[in-house]
């Protein structure tokens, strides 16, 4: 069973739960099944997959897939977590350089950062950040322009850092905003 | 030469690979110089890297293989690799 595995990490991502995710996996590999002979030998199978995989979730699970709104997010600054860096000193300083992010943050956090974006934002981020697929593969995946690709590429990204620097900050790795920080957010430190 | 702003603008196109080759030198020009744009374009191409990694690898639940296995007609047992 080549690329279970991918395949139902990336329908967790979208689902994000277990049932819906199985469901989608079994689908993708029906469809995939069915279709095997549209599949050109000797391209990337797990590529050919995903691209199922999408379609059948946009089409069971989405129906507003053009009613997106593109300034859903809101306008975060650049960089945004990046910036925030600085804050995260004392976190980090025992870290490589290298290992720095990834040891920062756990796979949970980044699961739910990605999976925290509404829907349009986290199918972009997944396909491009997850799956490495290409501008034009995504917006021709998705039949939007290329343009939209990149603005909610952009956009989700930013907001993903936003959680991610939220996260840091409830584990009590960060004191909590300093300046620059967009004020009066409530939050549980719990 | 291309300026702070405009490099930074380029940031998502560079770590994507969707800059074509004069977009590219340009990128590489500026961020030769400028330690400070090096370091963002070094950390948002490591935390990509980071989410690409960390969003794989969900344990697939034994009872979704059997299900495959099942419904794609395999022998008992076909589903164990996972790949």
């Amino acid at each position: 069973m080549p690329l279970a595995g991918a395949l139902y990490s990336a329908a967790m991502r979208l689902t994000r739960n277990s049932a819906d995710a199985e469901d989608l996996v079994q689908e993708t590999y029906l469809r995939g099944y069915r279709s095997y002979g549209t599949f050109t030998e000797g391209t990337n199978l797990r590529a050919w997959l995903l691209r199922i995989l999408t379609n059948v979730f946009i089409n069971r699970y989405r129906a507003q897939q053009r009613r997106v709104d593109e300034t859903d997010l809101g306008d975060l600054e650049e960089l945004y977590l990046y910036r925030r860096l600085p804050q995260l000193d004392a976190a980090l300083a025992s870290r490589s350089a290298e290992d720095q992010l990834m040891d920062l943050f756990t796979d949970d956090e980044v699961r739910r950062a990605v999976e925290e974006l509404p829907e349009a934002f986290r199918i972009a981020v997944l396909l491009a950040d997850v799956e490495g697929f290409a501008y034009r593969e995504i917006a021709e995946m998705l039949d939007i322009p290329i343009g939209t690709v990149m603005s909610r590429l952009h956009r989700g990204r930013k907001a993903m850092q936003k959680s991610l620097y939220e996260f840091a900050m409830a584990r009590g790795l960060v004191d909590g905003p300093g300046d620059g920080v967009v004020a009066g957010e409530t939050r549980d430190h719990g | 030469m291309a300026d702070c702003n405009e490099t930074l603008d380029e940031l998502n196109r560079f770590i994507d690979r969707e800059l074509d080759a004069d977009g590219c030198a340009a990128v590489e020009a500026h961020l030769a110089r400028c330690p400070d744009c090096l370091s963002a374009f070094d950390f948002h191409a490591e935390l990509r890297v980071v989410v690409a990694m960390k969003c794989q690898g969900d344990p697939v639940p034994p009872a979704l293989m059997a299900r495959l296995a099942r419904c794609l007609g395999l022998p008992e047992g076909a589903a164990d690799t996972v790949g």
